[in-house]
């Protein structure tokens, strides 16, 4: 077969309205053609769409659907092409932008890590992207196309209607409708779908459809992230725009916990400790703005419980950060064989295990549910308080200006007084400094010029990299050590495994002495002259509070 | 790719009922399949209801100022198409004749086909000719069926005879009896005879039956109108016995050798 010609969609929101146009599109075409039923029978067809959790692929513009044992990747220049060419299963002239992959036993409706898809083109170009995220199903789509043989007068196939009906989750989605074209007929192909553009109640198809299955889904596409992404705005009330900003935060939270608790991948803790995280520095850098509730007592106990809450999730996510990077750490010894790290892999897993029934336990505990349901509570009065309290003069560009320039002040401080001689401490704290300052960037990230704010978070990225690298490697270190004695208490540990830890353990060492080395140049470049006239540059409008 | 031709020195003899049904059960294979009415009735087009014409006529074709890609036009079926006849096929020797290796000019002209296409089908005019010498040259096998008379049997070991004399690519040859009335006393011999002493007859015989003749009211494949009728099921055997031949011809021969152990086609 030949490509589709036009995508329509028939308008209204009922069955009835759309058979009314269905009835439209096909009298106007038998004024042209005779209409026969295609000989073979309608072909119904399930399709499921595949993403991830933050719809990694969706944003690069790719589309994953599992269709009939087969995984097809569509990108995104002819995403609307490449679902018609599988809604009809045909391949058509653009085909070749879509990548096929068969796979076998393959359970869409189940999670599965993408770095556990069979190797094939389509894990191919999707598993940087992806990885470690599991491909999550996103809708599941039935369709039945029913094709309609459109005759000259000779009696012959000049082109074809297809109709394709589809329902996703029970939900009937408006019918779609396409020409296509039959090889030698092209003229034929273009003057049917010019009568059924000007039926009534047809209009051209916008999009691949995904947008309508996610709309009778209740999502919309991209509906997750792990930015901040605050509703706010400038001349907005500063407690307004710190609890809309912690609002978020805590819908951030909460998103992540369901994934955590099936443990679909690592991410989901990842972005729901980096949520803890967020908290944890906006109420330490913004408390104050929230009103009455969130200062003194509340705000103490607050402090404790968030601070509890990260504790909770750290030992899970420690061993997820040793595992994630085993591959690499396994194929970087230089005297040991990988394989000798098995026995130390095999312990981790069962460790994790271990950490992550009690990191469920506390997810599932009343302790979690109170914090987080009277935590809403608060941030929801607060956000609503600040519109009763017009009278307070402070705005969210105010706050954004004032907050981060103490932040930086902060790290620029600290930063300078650290020497060749400063203890690793001093490093250490210097790290918390530049996460909180990277987070108050964040937080109030909409209010900024994008020019200069992409800037200054380039070089205070560089800066918490180096920084990063330096305490990972020394947590690293410290925890292999501590595994090593856990392994050996735990009974007998083969010798060559213990002598790969500990060439992993050099490794990391000169890691984290790089880092070290490293350091200087990347503070110079982010607290220095230039980068002190970068950060003015940014919190000058802010401070100025413009209009 | 492989290139079957339908071809017999004799006319009327189920040339073109055979290259249609055979098409469009090659494509039903799911092979992507192409069929060359080359004979300027158009029989074979009109059977898939296309107007015989073809842009720029033979001419444009032979020459290679179109692509034969130009002139296909799909069927109603999936995965068949088909490049029309044209009136201007009558003069397809002259044409052919002023062309470089005049004998070779189809095979080329058909080459580029080979990553579209899976199976060409060459639907051929009865006779001996350019054509036809163009069609034994660019075909794998030939399809000959043969009506059920000595004559037939002495044409076709005249044609294997002549295409054994080929240098290099050498079709093979797969005839089956058609047309065959069992009623009638000679058929019966001959059909016995043919197929137990030619090895290039294949065992399918397609009788004549009233149901075939029908495809020219029908305007389709009787594989299509009557699918389970004997005439469908008669093709779809002579179908499975040509996928079944080996790709390579054997080595030149004499003329239809006696046949041999099981092996039915082999010669
Ligand atoms: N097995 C059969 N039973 C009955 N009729 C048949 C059979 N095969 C062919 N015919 C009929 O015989 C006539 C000639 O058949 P066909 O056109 O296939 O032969 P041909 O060899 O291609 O002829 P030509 O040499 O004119 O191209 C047609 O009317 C066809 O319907
Ligand atoms: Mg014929």
């Amino acid at each position: 077969m030949t490509p589709a010609l036009g995508g329509f969609a028939v308008a209204g929101d009922a069955a009835p309205a759309w058979d009314r146009a269905m009835t439209d599109v096909m009298s106007a075409l038998r004024s042209a053609f005779t209409t026969v039923p295609e000989r073979t029978a309608s072909r119904a067809q399930r399709r499921t769409w595949l993403d991830t959790f933050d719809w990694r692929l969706y944003r690069a513009g790719l589309r994953l659907e599992y269709v009939a044992g087969e995984l097809r990747l569509a990108g995104a220049a002819s995403a609307s092409a490449a679902s018609a060419a599988s809604a009809t299963g045909a391949t058509t002239a653009d085909g070749a932008a879509l990548t096929r992959q068969h796979v076998t036993g393959w359970r869409p409706a189940r999670p599965r890590l993408a770095e556990s898809l069979p190797p094939g083109p389509v894990r191919d170009r999707i598993i940087r992207l992806a990885s470690p995220r599991a491909l999550l199903p996103v809708a599941t789509v039935s369709s039945t196309v029913t094709v309609t043989r459109l005759l000259n007068d000779d009696g012959k196939t000049v082109a074809r209607l297809l109709t394709t009906r589809a329902s996703v989750a029970g939900a009937d989605l408006p019918p779609r409708l396409s020409v296509a074209e039959v090889r030698g007929y092209p003229g034929q192909a273009r003057k049917a779908a010019r009568i059924v553009a000007l039926a009534t109640g047809v209009s051209p198809a916008v999009g691949d459809g995904f947008a309508e299955i996610l709309g009778a889904l209740g999502r919309h596409p991209g509906d997750y992230s792990n930015k901040v992404d605050a509703e706010i705005t400038a001349h907005m009330p500063a407690g307004r725009a710190a609890a809309v900003v912690l609002l978020r935060l805590l819908d951030t939270l909460e998103a992540n916990v369901d994934g955590v608790l099936a443990d679909i991948d690592t991410e989901f803790l990842h972005d729901l400790r980096v949520s803890v995280r967020r908290t944890r520095s906006a109420l330490k850098l913004l408390g104050d703005v929230l009103g009455d509730s969130v200062p003194g007592e509340p705000g103490r106990r607050y402090h404790d419980e968030f601070k509890w809450l990260g504790d909770l999730t750290t030992p899970t996510r420690d061993l997820d950060v040793h595992l994630l990077g085993f591959g690499a750490m396994a194929a970087g010894l230089a005297a040991a064989r990988p394989a000798d790290l098995e026995p130390f892999r095999a312990f981790l897993a069962r460790r994790r295990a271990r950490e992550r029934r009690a990191l469920a336990r506390g997810l599932r505990s009343a302790r979690f549910r109170v914090l987080t349901e009277d935590w809403r509570k608060t941030l929801l009065e607060a956000r609503d308080a600040g519109v009763r309290r017009r009278a307070e003069r402070r705005t969210a560009a105010g706050l954004a200006a004032d907050r981060t320039g103490r932040a930086f002040r902060r790290v620029v401080r600290q930063g300078a007084a650290i020497t060749g001689s400063s203890p690793d401490e001093s490093l250490h704290d210097l790290r918390k400094r530049c996460k909180e300052l990277r987070y108050v960037l964040e937080f109030f990230a909409p209010l900024h010029q994008p020019a200069a704010y992409g800037k200054v978070v380039g070089d205070l990225k560089r800066l918490q990299d180096c920084l990063g690298e330096f305490q990972d490697t020394h947590v690293q270190i410290e925890e292999i050590r501590a595994l090593a004695g856990a392994m050996l208490a735990e009974g007998a540990v083969p010798a060559a495994t213990l002598l790969a830890m500990g060439e992993t353990m050099a490794g990391l060492a000169s890691r984290q002495r790089a880092a070290r080395a490293e350091f200087e140049q990347r503070f110079a470049a982010f607290a220095g002259p230039g980068g002190r006239r970068r950060m003015s540059v940014l919190l000058a409008p802010a401070a100025g509070d413009p209009e | 790719m492989r290139v079957y031709a339908t071809y017999n020195i004799k006319g009327g003899v189920g040339k073109t009922t055979a290259a249609v049904n055979l098409a469009h059960l090659a494509a039903q294979d799911g092979l992507r399949t192409l069929l060359w009415d080359l004979d300027p009735q158009g029989a074979a087009s009109f059977m898939f209801r296309v107007k015989p014409r073809v842009k720029g006529g033979g001419r444009a074709l032979i020459r290679g100022s179109r692509t034969l890609d130009d002139a296909i036009k799909g069927t109603d079926f999936d995965g068949l198409d088909l490049i029309p006849a044209d009136f201007t096929y009558r003069n397809m020797d002259l044409l052919l004749g002023g062309a470089r290796k005049p004998t070779h000019r189809l095979a080329r002209l058909l080459a580029p086909l080979a990553a579209s296409c899976d199976a060409v089908f060459l639907d051929c005019p009865p006779s001996i000719s350019l054509v036809s010498e163009n069609v034994m040259h660019a075909a794998d096998v030939l399809i000959v069926p043969l009506i059920p008379t000595t004559l037939s049997v002495r044409t076709l070991d005249q044609l294997t005879g002549f295409v054994a004399r080929f240098d290099g690519h050498r079709p093979r040859i797969l005839a089956f009896l058609s047309m065959a009335d069992r009623r009638k006393k000679l058929h019966r011999e001959m059909t016995q005879e043919l197929s137990t002493e030619r090895a290039v007859v294949s065992p399918t015989t397609i009788p004549a039956l009233s149901v075939i003749e029908r495809m020219s009211v029908e305007r389709a494949p009787v594989t299509v109108f009557a699918p389970r009728s004997q005439a469908a099921r008669a093709y779809r055997s002579l179908w499975s016995d040509l996928r079944a031949l080996e790709p390579v011809a054997p080595p030149a021969g004499g003329p239809g050798g006696k046949r041999g152990g099981q092996s039915t086609l082999v010669q």
